[in-house]
C-alpha cells in the first residue's frame, strides 16, 4: 500500500483531489484560497496598526492558518513516508533548456543549487528567493487571490474576474520565464 | 477543538500536493515552456471536478458541517487589479517555482529556505496593504 502510494500521482488522480480538497474546506464552513494566510499573517504581527488594510478580525481566518499548518505536515508526511526515490520524469526538453542557462536537473523537487541558504546571498540568489517571494505576496493580494482561490475555487464558480487574474499569472510566467531567466541565468 | 478538521484537510492537500510533484521547480518550468501536459492535466482535471461540485453545491444547496448554507461571492468586474496582480505574482511563481501552497508544503518537505520565500512574501503583502489605495483596482 506504502508502496502503490509512493509512486507519483498521475495528473487525473491529483487534480480532482484538489478539488475534493476544495469541497472540504467549503463544507468545514471556509473556502479554499491559500494567499490570504499571508495577510492573516501580517495582521497578527501588527501591521494593522499601520496599515488600514491590515485591520480587520484575523481570529475568524484562524481555520485558514491551520489549513495551511496541515499543508506543512503533509509535506512532512509525504516525504518522510511517501518518498519516491526515483528522479522525476521531466520533459527532455525541458532538461535541455535548464542545462542551456546552466541549471543541473538533478532529478529532485527543486534545484537544489539554487535553493539553499548559501545562494541567498548572492545576487541570483537574493532575485530568486527574496524578489520571487516578494512578488507571490504583493501580486497575490493585488489580484484577491493566488492559483488555489483563482484558478481552482473562482474558476469552478465561473468567476470572469478569475479567468483575467490567472492569464495575468500565466502571462507574469511566460515573460519570467522566456525573457527574463535568460538574462538571470548564464 | 473546532479546527482539527481544518489541519486534517491541509494535511491531505500537503501529502497531494507533494506526490502530484506541483509543488516542483521543474514542474512549473515545463509548465510555463509548455514541453508537458502534466500541469495542464492536474489543473484543468481540478477545475472540471470543481465546476461540477460547486453547481451540485448550488443546485442541491447544500450545507456546512455546522448546517449553515455554503455561499458564494461574485467578485466585483475589474481588469486593473486582476491583471496585473495577477502578472506581478506570475513572475514569483516562475522564480520561485511555488505558488503560496507549495511555499508552505516544501517547507514540510525539509527545503528550509523556503521560509525565506515566506517571510518576503509577507512582505510583499505589506508593502501592498501600504500602497493600496495608490494602486488601480
Amino acid at each position: 500500500m506504502i508502496e502503490f502510494l509512493s509512486q507519483p500521482w498521475a495528473w487525473y488522480v491529483s487534480g480532482p483531489l484538489i478539488a475534493l480538497v476544495m469541497f472540504l474546506l467549503l463544507w468545514a464552513g471556509g473556502e479554499f484560497g491559500v494567499s490570504a494566510t499571508l495577510r492573516s499573517m501580517c495582521a497578527i504581527g501588527g501591521a494593522g496598526k499601520k496599515v488600514n488594510f491590515f485591520k480587520f478580525n484575523w481570529k475568524s481566518q484562524i481555520w485558514n492558518l491551520v489549513f495551511v499548518a496541515g499543508a506543512v505536515i503533509g509535506g512532512f508526511i509525504a516525504d518522510q513516508f511517501l518518498y519516491n526515490p526515483n528522479a522525476l520524469t521531466l520533459s527532455q526538453n525541458t532538461i535541455t533548456d535548464l542545462a542551456n542557462l546552466g541549471i543541473v536537473f538533478d532529478g529532485t523537487l527543486v534545484p537544489t543549487e539554487l535553493f539553499n541558504w548559501s545562494n541567498l546571498f548572492t545576487v541570483n540568489g537574493l532575485l530568486i528567493m527574496v524578489v520571487g517571494g516578494f512578488c507571490i505576496g504583493f501580486g497575490t493580494r493585488w489580484a484577491g487571490g493566488c492559483t488555489s482561490g483563482h484558478a481552482i475555487s473562482g474558476l469552478s464558480n465561473l468567476q470572469v474576474v478569475s479567468l483575467i487574474a490567472v492569464i495575468g499569472f500565466f502571462i507574469g510566467g511566460l515573460i519570467m520565464t522566456h525573457l527574463i531567466f535568460p538574462f538571470i541565468f548564464k | 477543538m473546532k479546527y482539527i478538521k481544518y489541519l486534517f484537510i491541509g494535511i491531505l492537500f500537503g501529502i497531494i500536493m507533494t506526490k502530484s510533484e506541483a509543488i516542483s521547480w521543474f514542474r512549473i518550468q515545463e509548465m510555463f515552456r509548455f514541453q508537458a501536459f502534466y500541469m495542464y492535466g492536474i489543473i484543468g482535471s481540478a477545475l472540471v471536478v470543481g465546476i461540477v461540485i460547486i453547481q451540485l453545491i448550488k443546485r442541491r444547496q447544500l450545507k456546512t458541517l455546522g448546517g449553515q448554507p455554503i455561499q458564494f461571492k461574485n467578485k466585483q468586474f475589474s481588469i486593473w487589479r486582476y491583471l496585473l496582480g495577477g502578472i506581478i505574482f506570475g513572475l514569483g511563481w516562475a522564480l520561485t517555482g511555488a505558488c503560496p501552497g507549495p511555499m508552505y508544503t516544501l517547507l514540510g518537505n525539509g527545503f528550509t529556505i523556503f521560509i525565506v520565500v515566506i517571510v518576503s512574501a509577507l512582505l510583499g503583502t505589506f508593502v501592498y496593504g501600504l500602497l493600496r489605495d495608490r494602486l488601480p483596482h
